[in-house]
């Protein structure tokens, strides 16, 4: 009779086995939000939309940023706190490379004959390049400096480590002759367009108009950050999948030793990794800053913690899961922000994280962390 | 018998140190403190207060002085700090024996101070603190020997409501930080003013100070068709949003309090509002127009050209003058009789005509500064 009892697993036992609890909640929540959505998209189609619009914005950025993390995480199985910090950088390197020296108008001003849209196209890509240079050296830099020597180390120390990174680079841009300490108003590398979508068709928006009813603003801002955005997951995602150097990334963070034993120089692909990470850091702080145009030295810890989320929650080590993880929390984000209450909008952000760690830790998708002995 | 003399010996020590107070009630100067940050954090305040208040001595003694005494200052140095700020005033009260304090410039030193000064007896004006509790103690009752020359953070909103009336706007859109109370006593009271003069409040969004994306709040904006953006905060926050409602087809014009007076402000994103503050030398007035030649004429900056006077030595002249208007009117050397006529006073200052409320609140104008063609320029004086 006894046996018969043991075999059988309580009622409560498998509530707290399968995650129930966790699951209905989230259910309850997810359904709970469907319905806010509905409701607030049959109230008001076009403002809904604008909103979207403003979370697609946000969430392509915070996906460059959580590119990183997820490359980073895949291969060291290291939380790079510093992150956060590197695009703070990135977004300095471009108002110094726009307000001290034009780097946007190089084109216009060496070939004034070619068309204005393509030489401003070109001087954004410039800034890019710049912010992505400079932030990929210095995280090369700092790999070997700070984390290399703990490559053996317990986690625990690099991850210590990081955070120190992290403080010694905001606090060192504050000193006074290497960034400063003050707010700093962004310089756009180049002039805002915004066009209204509405039921008449589509035309652009003269400033200091006021646009009509029922219509939606898209602005160049947006558009910038998206093609940027994609452009570079698809170069990222040709890298890992299509070269010799992403093929052996992927070996490294499969097995260390038997990579090293295949002939594949494992430190040099993880400074790589580190160094491709901060580039794309570098490319969404010009673009966070552009879009937010104020540049401060302490700019880089929320946008690092929220892409950290959505890395977390699209499935850390993967690179469409950071996508997908980005676009959910800019979204989650700024809906929130529209429809619940603005300071509401972290409190959600940083709420998806503790549900997504309580109910399927590995994320969306993750898959089942494979630890070796 | 050794006690015995010991305690003959304090009496004596301490009758030594009464007597010339009784004597000196009888001197032929008034003798005035100032307490002012010389050294420590903010010294530039401390400083343009100096000067305000050295030229009003210097003109009220040459006009042959209050009463017929010349008036005589002690400068007292407050680092802007609580302590040295107690430490100054004391030493003002029992070792120069002054009667009457300009100062504390700082809050958190003003608020010390007018303790000390409201138990023994001595008046205080503060030109430049802002904090409500300087004049109010925590049960709301209101502190007889202290005053302040400038108005308190929330006037800001009522002055700022009334420009928005008298320039036609009868909605706005209010967005403030909801973890800042300067930011947010304005905003309630342009709130609580708006309605009352029959203006219209069509939202209201609070945000946190470290955010940067403000797409969702400005996009409610746009869609409510708001005239008026109320934002009172700092300049940071005021360029960041700027640029951000630019982008969103926001056309309602922004207003905002004295937290946008900065050089670090963007004139591009803020092009086309208009914030209030104490004072502003382009103030078109002729007492304002005065005060700028003489205290040109006294002061020079370091190439030799006239200094312009900035809102904290405007509003140490006024708080100076102030005192001594009200001591001349008392018509006695009394720090109680000149407390009572200064709460009486009707006086005219360069940074407007000055009468107190029950809670020894100056009731005066304010200067409307406007962001027009990437220049600040002054736009007129709001009388509440």
């Amino acid at each position: 009779m006894n046996a018969s009892i043991t075999k059988k697993p309580s009622f409560f036992e498998t509530i707290i086995k399968k995650r129930y609890l966790g699951k209905g909640f989230l259910l309850a929540l997810a359904i709970l939000a469907t319905w806010k959505l509905v409701i607030s998209f049959a109230e008001g189609p076009t403002i809904f939309i604008q909103q979207v619009v403003n979370g697609f914005q946000l969430g392509f950025v915070y996906a460059l940023i959580a590119l990183g993390y997820t490359m980073v995480y895949g291969i060291v199985r290291l939380i790079n706190f510093a992150h956060g910090d590197v695009f703070m950088v990135g977004a300095f390197a471009s108002y110094y490379a726009i307000a001290r020296w034009g780097l946007n108008l190089w084109l216009v001003k060496l070939f004034p004959g070619l068309p204005i849209w393509f030489s401003t196209m070109i001087g954004v890509m410039s800034v890019i390049l710049v912010s992505m240079i400079t932030c990929a050296l210095m995280a090369y830099i700092i790999e070997r400096i700070a984390y290399k020597p703990l490559r053996n180390a317990p986690r625990i120390s690099a991850l210590i480590t990081a955070i120190g990174v992290s403080f010694f680079l905001e606090y060192f841009g504050a000193l006074p002759f290497v960034f400063t300490s003050n707010f700093v108003t962004y310089e756009r590398p180049f002039t805002v367009v915004n066009w209204v979508i509405s039921g008449q068709g589509i035309y652009t928006l003269q400033p200091g108009e006021a646009p009509p009813d029922a219509s939606i603003i898209f602005s160049n801002i947006s558009l910038y950050i998206i093609i940027i955005s994609l452009l570079l997951l698809f170069g990222l995602n040709f890298l890992v999948q299509r070269t010799r150097i992403g093929k052996a990334m992927r070996a490294t963070a499969y097995d260390k030793p038997t990579a090293r034993l295949m002939g594949i120089n494992v430190d040099g692909i993880i400074s790589v990794t580190f160094a491709v990470g901060a580039a794309l850091a570098g490319a969404a702080g010009v673009l966070y800053a552009t879009a937010f145009p104020q540049v401060y030295f302490v700019m880089g810890i929320i946008p690092g913690l929220k892409a950290f989320v959505a890395a977390v929650l699209g499935g850390i080590g993967s690179i469409p899961g950071a996508l997908v993880g980005a676009l959910i929390i800019g979204e989650a984000e700024v809906l929130s922000a529209a429809y619940i209450s603005t300071p509401m909008r972290d409190a959600v952000a940083f709420s998806i994280l503790v549900l997504v760690l309580l109910v399927r830790p590995t994320g969306i998708f993750g898959e089942p962390s494979r630890e070796k002995a | 018998m050794s006690k015995r003399i010991l305690v003959v010996l304090s009496l004596l020590v301490i009758a030594s140190m009464i007597l010339p107070a009784c004597a000196s009630s009888g001197s032929s100067t008034i003798k005035v403190g100032l307490l002012a940050p010389l050294s420590g954090a903010v010294p530039t305040f401390g400083i343009s207060t100096r000067e305000g208040v050295e030229l009003a001595v210097k003109e009220w003694n040459d006009k042959g002085g209050i009463l017929g005494k010349k008036i005589e200052l002690v400068v007292a140095d407050s680092q802007c700090s609580a302590d040295p700020a107690v430490n100054a005033a004391n030493k003002l009260i029992d070792q120069d024996k002054v009667k009457y304090i300009v100062g504390e410039v700082c809050s958190s030193a003003s608020i010390p101070v007018s303790e000390i000064v409201n138990q023994k007896g001595v008046l205080q004006i503060s030109p430049t603190s802002t904090n409500p509790s300087v004049t109010v103690d925590a049960n709301g009752v209101t502190k007889k020997f202290t005053f302040r020359a400038c108005f308190i953070d929330p006037f800001q909103g009522l002055v700022m409501a009334k420009f928005a009336q008298g320039k036609g706007y009868k909605t706005a859109f209010i967005m403030f930080d909801q973890g800042n109370d300067y930011v947010r006593g304005l905003a309630e009271a342009f709130e609580a003013s708006f309605t009352e003069m029959g203006g219209q409040i069509v939202g209201k969004e609070s945000y946190i100070k470290e955010d940067t994306d403000f797409s969702a709040i400005l996009t409610k904006v746009a869609e409510s068709k708001a005239e008026v953006l109320f934002l009172p905060d700092y300049y940071n926050i005021v360029n960041l949003v700027g640029a951000q409602a630019n982008d969103k087809g926001v056309t309602a014009v922004m207003m905002g309090g004295d937290g946008w007076d900065s050089a670090d402000l963007d004139v591009n994103a803020a092009e086309g509002g208009f914030y209030s503050n104490h004072y502003d030398p382009g103030d078109t007035r002729p007492i304002v127009q005065d005060w700028l030649t003489r205290y040109g004429a006294a002061y020079k900056d370091d190439k030799g050209n006239p200094k312009v006077p900035d809102a904290l030595a405007t509003l140490g002249y006024d708080a100076a003058n102030l005192l001594f208007a009200a001591i001349a009117k008392a018509g006695v050397d009394d720090p109680a009789k000149a407390a009572e006529a200064m709460a009486a006073i009707n006086w005219e200052g360069v940074s407007g005509t000055i009468t107190f409320d029950a809670q020894h609140n100056p009731i005066k104008s304010a200067a409307v500064i406007g962001v027009a063609g990437g220049a600040k320029q002054f736009v007129e004086s709001v009388a509440p």
